[in-house]
């Protein structure tokens, strides 16, 4: 039972980097019908601009809270930046172009980033340095909670409902809503579509960009292909919530946290990254549309 | 003679080979409201999308004297110009009240008087104030086209596009939906252009019509002239 409670501690920190990082994937998908298969890497250059913000801008900065938090501020306005610059070059010149066409201009952008990101920040891991007073808190029967897991999981769940005020609360929200259900209607009616896109993909980078933090929080050790396996597991994540469905995506990532958790601490962490895969081919074969999607499936 | 609201020459749209406006002129005088009637495949919705900056076309159009050819979709929302989407364009993942302050989303000189004109669209249709919360795609058939409107009406237009508002109605609500139209245009002064292919209602309640024949207008008049018209009652009103 306590080490239940452990696992499940862990599994809730590791869901909820997934679900930052779902969310931006989810949430371009909504306005755009785009896998943007570039997202897990800004998630890689997030945490190597925080890197580089530690070494560079605060060398002598002690961990705490406020270090932890000013490393996720520039992570995030960084990885924003990046984002923009890729919806304006690389996406919105294609906005009237096949599917297709676009897909594959996220798949290049996707590879540009991670061996760009060799190039400019070398190919070996690098070490991710403590931002955070790290204790470890034995609460009694055995377990044992690790500060960091814990400050992962209140600094995603703070983010996560600035972003739930954001999108359901707000005329941009509204608009990014609208915009999913037709981009049509949507303009028709006076939604100037093309900045509510660019404010999506600024803040489906910037959560991307603060997961790559926390993540360097977590395993404090990154490299630019740092973004393939994460990416793809939040991908999967939010594919299980559904995709384009914002709580969905919340959702599909806690599942997948806790499951790989329990799986690697019951069975084998050999299996653990087998598992996102597992859980993607029964989702596309019992329930194509995802937990919380609609019935709608499409072919890309 | 500057009282026409909006001023449409030789417009143009083509959708790939397909010609589907073949160069149409006409106008809708301030205070009026003005109909286009035709078949379905006419090219009525096509119309107004070009006017709207829904489509890419050629010819000019002008709007308060202005040539609004070359603006955009949410510019001309934000100069009175409200295009009501033909099949309930609404949002059906949103609320009713969700639906109805997109009203105002490129609108910035409604927003102070949101509010006041949130209660005029209650007073039009007190069905939709019991279903504010409501996710928009639970209401009927007719009370989405009379969201439609009053979403169109919450961003205060100088000109309103009205997209086949009868589309699929129940006749009662059909009825109610052309007074409220009248409505709009007495009460609150809106000019209207009006596209409809219930010919007959749209007729009775326009100041001046035309109809538009595969990309082309054939007829014009005034509504109770076009009403008389021997081939209007043949072709469009189902009379013999
Ligand atoms: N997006 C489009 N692509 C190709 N053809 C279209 C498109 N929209 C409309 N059309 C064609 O243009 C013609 C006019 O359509 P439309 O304006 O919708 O007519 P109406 O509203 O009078 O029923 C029709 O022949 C229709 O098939
Ligand atoms: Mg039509």
């Amino acid at each position: 039972m306590n080490e239940f409670i452990q696992h499940t501690i862990n599994g809730l920190a590791l869901g909820s980097i997934y679900a930052l990082v779902a969310l931006g994937y989810t949430m371009v998908f909504g306005v755009l019908q785009l896998i943007n298969f570039a997202h897990g890497d800004i998630f890689m250059v997030g945490s190597f601009i925080g890197l580089y913000f530690i070494r560079f801008a605060i060398p002598n900065a002690e961990p705490s809270i406020f270090t932890a938090i000013m490393v996720l501020i520039a992570a995030m306005v960084g990885s924003a930046i990046v984002g923009v610059i890729i919806e304006k070059f690389a996406y919105r010149p294609l906005r009237k172009a096949p599917r297709i066409n676009i897909l594959i201009t996220a798949i290049g952008v996707s590879l540009l980033l991670e061996y760009g990101g060799q190039l400019v920040f070398g190919a070996s891991p690098q070490f991710f340095p403590d931002i955070l007073p790290r204790k470890l808190i034995d609460i009694g029967g055995d377990i044992i909670l690790d500060s960091n897991q814990l400050t992962i999981f209140v600094m995603s769940f703070v983010l996560m409902q600035i972003l739930s005020f954001l999108v359901f609360k707000t005329q941009f929200g509204r608009s990014m809503r609208a915009i999913s259900h037709s981009l049509e209607t949507a303009n028709l009616i006076g939604i100037n579509v093309n900045k509510v896109i660019l404010i999506t993909f600024i803040i489906g980078s910037a959560l991307a960009g603060a997961a790559g933090v926390l993540y360097g929080v977590a395993y404090p050790k990154i490299d630019p292909l740092l973004g393939l396996l994460p990416g793809l597991k939040a991908f999967i994540a939010a594919v299980l919530g559904g995709i384009g469905n914002i709580t969905g995506a919340v959702i599909g990532a806690i599942i997948l946290g806790l499951s790989e958790t329990y799986v690697a601490g019951y069975i084998s962490s050999t299996y653990r990254d087998a598992l996102a895969f597992v859980i993607l081919i029964i989702v596309l074969l019992v329930r194509p549309g995802g937990l919380l999607g609609s019935k709608k499936i499409e072919k890309v | 003679m500057d009282a026409n609201t909006l001023v449409v020459e030789n417009l143009k749209v083509n959708y790939g080979n397909v010609q589907a406006l073949k160069g149409i002129s006409f106008s809708v005088p301030k205070g009026k409201i003005v109909s286009l009637i035709g078949a379905n495949g006419a090219g009525k919705t096509t119309t107004l999308r070009a006017i709207s900056g829904n489509c890419p076309s050629n010819g000019n159009v002008s709007f308060h004297g202005h040539s609004i050819s070359n603006k955009q979709s949410y510019q001309l929302v934000g100069e009175g110009l409200i295009h009501c989407p033909e099949g309930r364009g609404i949002f059906p993942n949103l609320t009713v009240m969700e639906n109805l302050q997109l009203g105002i989303v490129g609108r910035h000189s409604a927003k102070e008087h949101f509010q006041k004109n949130l209660q005029i669209g209650f007073e039009l249709f007190p069905r939709l104030k019991e279903r504010i919360s409501q996710a928009a795609g639970t209401l009927s058939g007719g009370e989405q086209q009379m969201l439609a409107i009053a979403r169109a009406l919450i961003g205060e237009p100088e000109l309103l596009l009205l997209d086949e508002p009868s589309l699929g109605l129940a006749p009662q609500v059909v009825k109610l939906i052309f007074e409220i139209v009248v409505k709009i245009n007495k009460e609150k002064g809106v000019t209207v252009l009006l596209v409809e292919q219930n010919a007959k209602q749209a007729l009775k309640i326009s100041d001046y019509a035309y109809v538009l024949e595969t990309g082309t207008i054939s007829l014009e008049g005034k509504g109770s002239e076009l009403l008389d018209n021997e081939d209007v009652k043949k072709i469009y009103l189902g009379e013999h």
